[in-house]
C-alpha cells in the first residue's frame, strides 16, 4: 500500500523531472521574452512588455536572416526531395550486390561533418566559378545559391531514408498490375507510386525544411556575404543579446504550434471523411455533412478565436501601463540602491579607519589605493556591488545604468557618467566599477588627478 | 476476341536454377487452359513470361501467331490476375475496375458507365464507391476480375485467384469463373496446385513438375492414362506398388512385386513403353479396388481393414495387405447394400488389370 504510494510518488517525480528538463528551458525563455529587463531573465522581474517583438520587427538584419532562412528552405526541399526520391528508387531497383555500396555512398555525406561539406561547397563551386569566367556578382558566388546546393547534398540523403523506409512497404505487384492494364511507366508512376509515396514527400518536405532552418555548420561557410537567421543569431550572442531573441524564439514556437494544429485538425476531417465514406457504402443510413471549406471548420474557428483572444489580452496588458510600471520598478530600486550605499558608505568609513591604524607608515594616498585594489577584485562578479556604488551621487538616468550591469559596456552614456560625480565620492564607484570603464577617456583624466596614481 | 498462345522451346533461368526447362505448350483461342503443378514448381514463373514481366533466357512465346519478343507487359493484348490480387489501395473500387481505361484518357462519365456494367457482371452493383480494404476476399476475387476483364484482353492469364478463399466460396468461384470465361469467350490460362479446380473447370491441363511439363491433355485423359509416375501420384489418389516387369504382352504388362504377381495395362505414351526388366510402379486408383467375394478378377490379394470412415455416399476403407503390410486404400459408393467391415481380417480383395496401370519408376509427387 505505502510502497505502491511511493512508486506511484517516484514515477510522478520522474514524469514532472522529465517534463520540466524538456520544457523548462523553453518557458524561462518564452518568459524573457515578455519582461522589460534589457537582459533576457525573469527573475526579478520587472515589468510586462511586448516591445521586444517590436524591437524584433525592426531588427532590419534578423528580418533579412529569417527571409533568407525561408528562401533556402524552400530551395533545399525543391531540391533535396526529389533527389531523395530518385536516390531510393533507384537503391530499390538496383541488384542486391551493388546495392550496400551505392547505399553506403549515398548515405556518407550525412557522416561528413557539416563544416568540410560547408568549405568543400565553397571550394567547388568556386572552381567552377573560375571555369566558367563567371563574375563576382554571378550565382556561383551567391550565398543563397550555395547554401541550397551545400545543405542538399545531406538533407536529400535524409529525404532518401525516409523514402526508403516507406518505399519497403510497397508491393512492386501493384505496379506490375498497372502495366499489365496498359499503363505505361509514366502512368504507372504518377497514378500508383507517387500516391503511396505522398505521406512521405510530405514528411521528407518538412524535415528537409526544418534541418535547413536550423543548420549552421554548413551555412556559415556556404553563406558568404549574405546571412541567414542561425548566423544572425549566432553573431548576435557573440555581441550580447537582448530579449528580442526570445521573442523570436517565442514566434517560432508558436508558428510550430499553429502548423501543427492546422495539421491536426486536418488528419481528424480525413479519418472523419473516410469513416462516413465507408458507412455509406455500407448502405447505412447516416447524415454525410456537407464538406466544409477549412476556414470554418469549428475546430479551427476555436483555435483562431483563442489565438486571437490571447494575443490581444497580451498585447494590451503589454502596452497599457508599461510605461508606469517601469517608472514604479525603477524608483524602488533606487530606494533600495540607497539603502545599500548607506550601509556601503558605513562600512567603508569602518575601514578606512582600520587601515589608516594598521598601515600608520604608509601615507593616505597608498592606503587608498590598496583598499580600491582589493574593492575592485571582489565586486567585479557582483553586479549587485556595482550598482550599489554608481548610484551614490545618481542622478535619474544612473540607477537604470547600473541595473543593466556589464550588458552596457559599450553604451557611451555609461563611460560618461562618472564624470559628472563628485571626485571625493567617486574613488570607490571607480575602483568597483573596475574594468567597465577602463579604457574611458574621461574615467582615467578623473583619476589622475585625484589620485595621484595613473594605474 | 481470343488469342492463341503458343510457347516454343521456353526456358527460363535464374542463374544456375532453371524454372522452366524446354516448355513447349499451344493453348487454343478461347479455351480454358490450367497449368496444374505444386507449389514453386515454375507455373507463376511461366505466367509472367506470357504476360510480359519476364523475358524467356530461350525460346519464345506467341499470342495470336505473333511473337511477342520485345513486347512489354502494357502492350500485350493479356491481363493477369495476380497471387495476391494487387488491387489498388488507394482507389474506390471503380475506380480500381476502370483503370485500364483511365490510362487510356477515357472521360470520367463513360468510365463510370463501363464500371457499373462490369459490377453488374461480377454480382456487385452499387458497391463502386467503396474502398478496397472494405470487401471481403471472394469479392476482392471479383473486382480483380472484373478489373482484368475491363482491359478487354484475348488472353486473361489468372494466378491461383482462388488459393485464399475459403473452400465453400472456392466452390462457388469455379462455376463462377467458368461461367464467366463462357461468356466473354476468351482464352483463359489459369494456375493452380488444385487438380479439383483443374479438373473441374478446364478444357485442357497441363501437368507441371520442376519447370518441366509433364503431360499435357483434357481432365479425365490426365486422371485415367497419366503419362508418368509424377502425373499418377499427383493428380487424384493412388495405390502404388514398385516392381520388375517380367513379361509384357501387347497392351499389358505382368509385374512381379512384394505383394505377388500384378496384371496391369501399359500406357499408351511411346516415352512410357516398358520392357521385361525394367523397374516400374502400378498405380491402382482406390475406387478401383474391390472386396472380390470368390469372383475371379486378375489381381487378387488378402487384406486387413485397420480404419474406415463412412462419408454418407461414399466408403473410404483403409487396408493392410496382409502379406506385407502394406496399406492401400479403397473407396466405393454406398449404393445401400454395403455393411461396415471394420476390423476384419485377411478379407479378398482385388482390381482388374484394365483398372491399373505401369509407368516407369520416376519422381513422384510428395505425399
Ligand atoms: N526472380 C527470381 N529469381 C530467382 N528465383 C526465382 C525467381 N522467381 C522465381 N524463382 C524460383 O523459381 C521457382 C518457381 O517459382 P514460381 O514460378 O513462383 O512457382 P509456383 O509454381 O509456385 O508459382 C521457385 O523455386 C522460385 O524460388
Ligand atoms: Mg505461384
Amino acid at each position: 500500500m505505502i510502497q505502491g504510494r511511493i512508486q506511484n510518488f517516484l514515477v510522478i517525480g520522474f514524469v514532472a523531472l522529465f517534463f520540466a528538463y524538456l520544457f523548462g528551458p523553453l518557458i524561462v525563455m518564452g518568459l524573457t521574452a515578455f519582461n522589460t529587463s534589457g537582459f533576457p531573465r525573469v527573475s526579478p522581474w520587472d515589468c510586462f512588455t511586448v516591445e521586444w517583438f517590436d524591437v524584433l520587427m525592426q531588427d532590419a538584419r534578423l528580418v533579412t536572416g529569417v527571409r533568407n532562412s525561408l528562401l533556402i528552405g524552400i530551395g533545399v526541399v525543391l531540391l533535396a526531395v526529389p533527389i531523395g526520391l530518385a536516390g531510393a528508387l533507384m537503391l530499390m531497383q538496383i541488384g542486391p550486390r551493388l546495392r550496400p555500396w551505392l547505399y553506403t555512398v549515398t548515405i556518407s555525406p550525412i557522416l561528413v561533418p557539416g563544416v568540410v561539406l560547408g568549405i568543400s561547397t565553397l571550394l567547388f563551386w568556386d572552381r567552377i566559378g573560375l571555369m566558367f569566367g563567371a563574375e563576382e556578382d554571378s550565382i556561383f558566388y551567391d550565398g543563397i545559391f550555395l547554401t541550397i546546393v551545400g545543405q542538399a547534398t545531406f538533407i536529400s540523403a535524409y529525404a532518401m531514408l525516409i523514402f526508403i523506409a516507406r518505399l519497403q512497404r510497397f508491393d512492386p505487384a501493384l505496379e506490375e498490375a498497372a502495366l499489365d492494364l496498359g499503363a505505361s511507366h509514366t502512368q504507372t508512376f504518377r497514378k500508383i507510386l507517387l500516391p503511396f509515396l505522398r505521406p512521405a514527400i510530405g514528411s521528407a518536405a518538412v524535415l528537409a525544411f526544418l534541418a535547413s532552418f536550423e543548420n549552421y555548420n554548413t551555412t556559415i561557410f556556404t553563406i558568404v556575404s549574405s546571412s541567414t537567421l542561425t548566423t544572425v543569431l549566432a553573431s548576435k550572442v557573440r555581441y550580447g543579446i537582448d530579449p528580442s531573441i526570445s521573442a523570436l524564439a517565442v514566434s517560432i514556437v508558436f508558428l510550430t504550434l499553429v502548423g501543427a494544429v492546422i495539421f491536426e485538425i486536418s488528419k481528424r476531417r480525413e479519418t472523419r471523411r473516410a469513416r462516413s465514406q465507408m458507412a455509406v457504402a455500407r448502405g447505412e443510413e447516416t447524415k454525410v455533412r456537407k464538406q466544409r471549406p477549412f476556414l470554418t471548420e469549428p475546430a479551427f474557428i476555436m483555435f483562431v478565436l483563442i489565438v486571437v483572444a490571447g494575443l490581444g489580452t497580451v498585447y494590451f496588458s503589454g502596452t497599457v501601463g508599461v510605461e508606469e510600471c517601469k517608472i514604479a520598478v525603477k524608483e524602488q530600486r533606487q530606494a533600495e540602491i540607497k539603502r545599500k550605499i548607506e550601509r556601503r558608505q558605513q562600512q567603508q568609513m569602518f575601514q578606512s579607519a582600520v587601515d589608516t591604524q594598521s598601515q600608520s607608515s604608509s601615507d593616505q594616498e597608498d592606503s587608498k589605493v590598496t583598499a580600491k585594489g582589493t574593492e575592485g577584485y571582489q565586486s567585479v562578479f557582483s553586479p549587485g556591488n556595482l550598482q550599489g556604488e554608481i548610484e551614490t551621487q545618481a542622478e535619474e538616468e544612473q540607477p537604470v545604468k547600473g541595473t543593466e550591469g556589464y550588458q552596457s559596456v559599450f553604451s557611451p552614456g555609461n563611460l560618461v557618467s562618472p564624470s559628472s560625480d563628485e571626485p571625493e565620492e567617486e574613488k570607490p564607484v571607480k575602483g568597483t566599477e573596475g574594468y567597465q570603464n577602463v579604457f574611458a577617456p574621461e574615467n582615467l583624466s578623473n583619476q589622475v588627478p585625484a589620485e595621484n596614481s595613473g594605474n | 476476341m481470343s488469342a492463341d498462345v503458343k510457347l516454343e522451346s521456353v526456358w527460363i533461368r535464374f542463374g544456375d536454377f532453371i524454372a522452366a526447362r524446354d516448355v513447349n505448350l499451344h493453348i487454343k483461342g478461347g479455351e480454358f487452359f490450367t497449368i496444374l503443378g505444386p507449389s514453386g514448381c515454375g507455373k507463376t514463373t511461366l505466367l509472367r513470361a506470357v504476360s510480359g514481366f519476364l523475358t524467356p533466357s530461350e525460346g519464345s512465346v506467341l499470342i495470336g501467331g505473333e511473337n511477342m519478343a520485345g513486347i512489354g507487359p502494357n502492350r500485350r493484348p493479356t491481363a493477369l490476375i495476380f497471387q495476391n490480387l494487387a488491387l489498388f489501395p488507394l482507389m474506390t473500387i471503380w475506380e480500381n475496375i476502370t483503370f485500364s481505361l483511365e490510362v487510356k484518357g477515357v472521360r470520367k462519365a463513360q468510365r463510370k458507365k463501363r464500371a457499373d456494367e462490369l459490377l453488374e457482371l461480377i454480382a456487385l452493383p452499387g458497391q463502386g464507391e467503396k474502398m478496397v480494404s472494405e470487401l471481403s476476399g471472394g469479392q476482392k476475387q471479383r473486382v480483380a476480375i472484373a478489373r482484368a476483364l475491363c482491359a478487354q484482353p484475348e488472353v486473361l492469364l489468372l494466378d491461383e485467384p482462388l488459393s485464399a478463399l475459403d473452400l465453400k466460396l472456392r466452390q462457388h468461384m469455379r462455376t463462377e469463373l467458368r461461367s464467366i470465361q463462357q461468356r466473354v469467350g476468351i482464352t483463359f490460362i489459369y494456375i493452380t496446385h488444385d487438380q479439383g479446380e483443374a479438373l473441374t473447370m478446364s478444357d485442357h491441363v497441363a501437368v507441371m513438375r520442376e519447370g518441366i511439363i509433364e503431360q499435357v491433355s483434357d481432365g479425365t485423359t490426365i486422371y485415367d492414362e497419366p503419362d508418368t509416375a509424377f502425373v499418377a501420384s499427383f493428380v487424384g489418389e493412388n495405390n502404388r506398388f514398385a516392381g520388375k516387369v517380367t513379361n509384357v504382352t501387347d497392351s499389358f504388362a505382368q509385374v512381379s512385386t512384394p505383394e505377388g504377381l500384378i496384371r496391369a495395362r501399359c500406357s499408351k505414351s511411346p516415352e512410357s513403353k516398358v520392357k521385361t526388366g525394367d523397374d516400374v510402379y502400378v498405380f491402382v486408383r482406390p475406387e478401383s479396388l474391390r472386396f472380390v467375394s470368390g469372383r475371379l478378377v486378375d489381381n487378387q490379394m488378402k487384406a486387413s481393414v485397420y480404419h474406415e470412415e463412412f462419408e454418407g455416399n461414399m466408403w473410404q476403407v483403409f487396408l493392410d495387405i496382409s502379406s506385407t503390410r502394406k496399406r492401400v486404400k479403397m473407396s466405393y459408393v454406398n449404393d445401400g447394400s454395403i455393411r461396415s467391415h471394420s476390423g476384419e481380417k485377411d478379407l479378398p480383395v482385388g482390381f482388374s488389370s484394365e483398372a491399373a496401370i505401369v509407368l516407369p519408376q520416376g519422381p513422384l509427387a510428395a505425399e
